[in-house]
């Protein structure tokens, strides 16, 4: 068997408004369109992966949020309805998926020899959140790639941002070396805003782009410090800054999603692909491409 | 006892063991029996509807309130979900949800109703109104509690619920679930030697439950900033369960208080607490917050256009 590799690493957000804009036949609630400038981020997202052939999708998500440790979905396919508790009147999305619970497995064995808490969510009621649904439904419509999914280990706040971080780091490293030794080619996801302080009212038509922006002007400058140095390949640099930025613009990095995509691909020196910026009911989200082609060349 | 149109206040927590696996530990099981306990309170108190008010449902666009007919589904929790699936089918009440909106927006809050089939009741919800209401006898709301959210918001969202329970005069019981302190076991630990997570937690537990036991939920609310500081977990930016309730319940000490159990559940600090309104019992208040009537959204320190007497800056000050 052929080693396994990360052919992806992506910071891919999930606000649900824009699988609500995109109107795909799964989502009960329709729309108008909205937030074009991230949708067409998804797009040349996906663009970018269209001559990469890969086997599994694993996204570590927020809003899973566990706090004895870190929990990754253990049963081969779920099937449900995700409504999201935040805006339900947008998201009421029925999914079918499938679940490669061996690299599940595998990436939680790797992680308790390195220490971490870890556990198999084996129950089969689970309902998966919307958060690693909205990334998984926009990085790959068709679904028809099996998920790994990871939940976030609420360490942040149970003790800080340091701590999550070097959680995080180990996980990401342990993922790593489960992709490798599973001779399986994975594209990585971390489901994730930056910036993360919203509006508390939604326009009457959620869609009215005339109502969107950033809440405030220092998440927007953080959000871009961040960003050039994705795009400068200075990851060491951006991990160190963390958890200012995180306190600083109540970033949703809190969740650890992307300290550990950051840790499997090995804290990559090349430059990422910022695909697109924008703003979710004031939010800040980036679509974000890390092709380790890139570090071959 | 005093008459009063909110007739019982309970404080549970939402942690789901005792609804699952009361067997398994021997407090675990104590709060199980408080939760019969106070299902028998709430069934003598001639109660025709429950308010929840539930720290396990967070929300960002303002107060959402649960308005679905009949929410039917199988849950499961995030954490526990190796404890079991947890199917449910509760009796809401839309029309009393509606106009508790109404009453909200009335006192410049943002609220809405949600109700949408499959939404994602929360843990908290299910366990209290699950063991609480098991035949549904009481038609219910359940109102979230919103992440942002400080005093003075919470205070208001507590009068607009009170508005909303005076407009028809039912008699009303109110839910709020909630542990105590918040700090979980982050590792394995041996469930029948379960504890509060540290003696602090614990000793802030039991001055709280001290006060409660004496029927002073004003005072508690009063000093819910200081609770948050020393044993919560700051997972949001306050501790909002009493100042609700004793706004819903009308901002006084004057109840007769009945902690019928106070055990760790993981870690945190679980209590089951009952508050029935009396004639006089613990009358000494801690008068020391704003009391507010509407809300006007958030005030920043460098707002001058809503402070009192500032009058015109000089002229010529010499600076």
């Amino acid at each position: 068997m052929s080693k396994g590799e990360i052919v992806m690493g992506a910071l891919a957000p999930h606000p649900p408004h824009l699988v609500y804009a995109e109107n795909p036949p799964q989502n009960d609630a329709t729309s108008e369109g909205g937030w074009e400038e991230l949708r067409w981020g998804y797009e040349r997202l996906r663009n970018s992966m269209s001559d990469i052939d890969f086997d599994v999708i694993i996204v570590h998500t927020p809003h899973w949020q566990t706090f004895s440790g870190t929990h990754l979905l253990g049963v081969d396919s779920f099937k449900s309805l995700s409504v999201d508790p935040v805006f339900p009147n947008l998201f009421r999305y029925n999914y079918d998926l499938k679940v490669d619970v061996e690299l599940s497995r595998m990436i939680h064995d790797n992680a308790i020899e390195a220490g971490l808490s870890m556990k198999m969510m084996e129950n089969p009621d689970f309902r998966i959140d919307y958060g690693t649904v909205t990334s998984c439904h926009l990085t790959n419509p068709s679904w028809n790639k099996p998920i790994v999914c990871i939940s976030s280990h609420r360490s942040k706040f149970y003790f800080n941002a340091e701590v999550m971080q070097a959680n995080m780091v180990k996980l990401g490293d342990a993922t790593r070396k489960a992709i490798e030794k599973s001779g399986k080619k994975a594209v990585l996801l971390s489901s994730n805003s930056l910036s993360h302080r919203h509006f508390t009212v939604e326009p009457e038509v959620p869609e009215d782009m005339s109502k969107e922006h950033v809440t405030n002007h220092h998440q927007y400058l953080w959000d871009m410090k961040m960003i050039n140095l994705m795009r400068e390949g200075k990851t060491k640099e951006m991990i160190d800054l963390m958890p200012d930025f995180t306190e600083q613009t109540i970033a949703e990095t809190e969740a650890g999603s992307l300290t550990w995509l950051i840790s499997a691909l090995g804290f990559p020196s090349y430059e990422a692909v910022v695909h697109a910026y924008g703003t979710v009911i004031g939010t800040g989200n980036a679509i974000v491409g890390w092709d380790p082609r890139k570090a071959k060349v | 006892m005093r008459d009063d149109t909110v007739c019982k206040g309970i404080l549970v927590p939402g942690m789901p063991h005792p609804l699952l696996c009361p067997e398994k530990n021997e407090g675990w099981g104590r709060i199980r029996k408080a939760y019969e306990s106070a299902k028998k309170e709430i069934d003598a108190s001639g109660a025709e509807r429950i308010v929840v008010y539930s720290t396990f449902w967070p929300s960002i666009l303002g107060h959402q309130i649960q308005a679905f007919p009949e929410p039917e589904w199988t849950h499961v929790d995030d954490e526990f979900h190796d404890l079991g699936s947890i199917p449910y089918k509760f009796r809401m009440d839309p029309e009393f949800a509606e106009r508790a909106v109404q009453a909200c927006e009335a006192r410049g809050l943002h609220a809405r109703t949600v109700s949408y089939y499959g939404f994602p009741i929360d843990t908290g919800s299910i366990v209290a109104l699950k063991l609480l209401n098991p035949e549904n006898k009481l038609p219910t709301i359940i109102v979230s509690s919103n992440m942002y959210a400080n005093r003075a918001e919470t205070i208001v969202l507590g009068k607009s619920i009170r508005d909303a329970i005076d407009e028809d005069g039912k008699k009303t019981a109110v839910i709020v679930v909630s542990a105590l302190s918040n700090r979980l076991h982050t590792d394995s630990f041996d469930i029948s030697d379960d504890k509060i997570h540290s003696l602090k937690d614990n000793e802030w537990n039991l001055k709280f439950l001290e006060y409660l036991d004496k029927g002073r939920l004003e005072d508690v609310s009063q000093l819910s900033r200081q609770f948050h500081n020393e044993a919560r977990v700051p997972k949001v930016v306050s501790f909002k369960p009493f100042w609700i309730m004793a706004s819903i319940m009308g901002q006084n000490n004057l109840y007769e208080g009945n902690v019928l159990a106070y055990e760790p559940i993981c870690g945190t600090g679980g209590a089951v607490v009952t508050l029935t309104p009396a004639e006089d019992t613990a009358g000494d208040l801690e008068y020391d917050e704003d009391d507010p009537e509407f809300y006007k959204g958030d005030r920043e320190v460098l707002d001058f256009y809503d402070q009192p007497g500032m009058g015109p800056l000089e002229e010529a000050d010499g600076d």
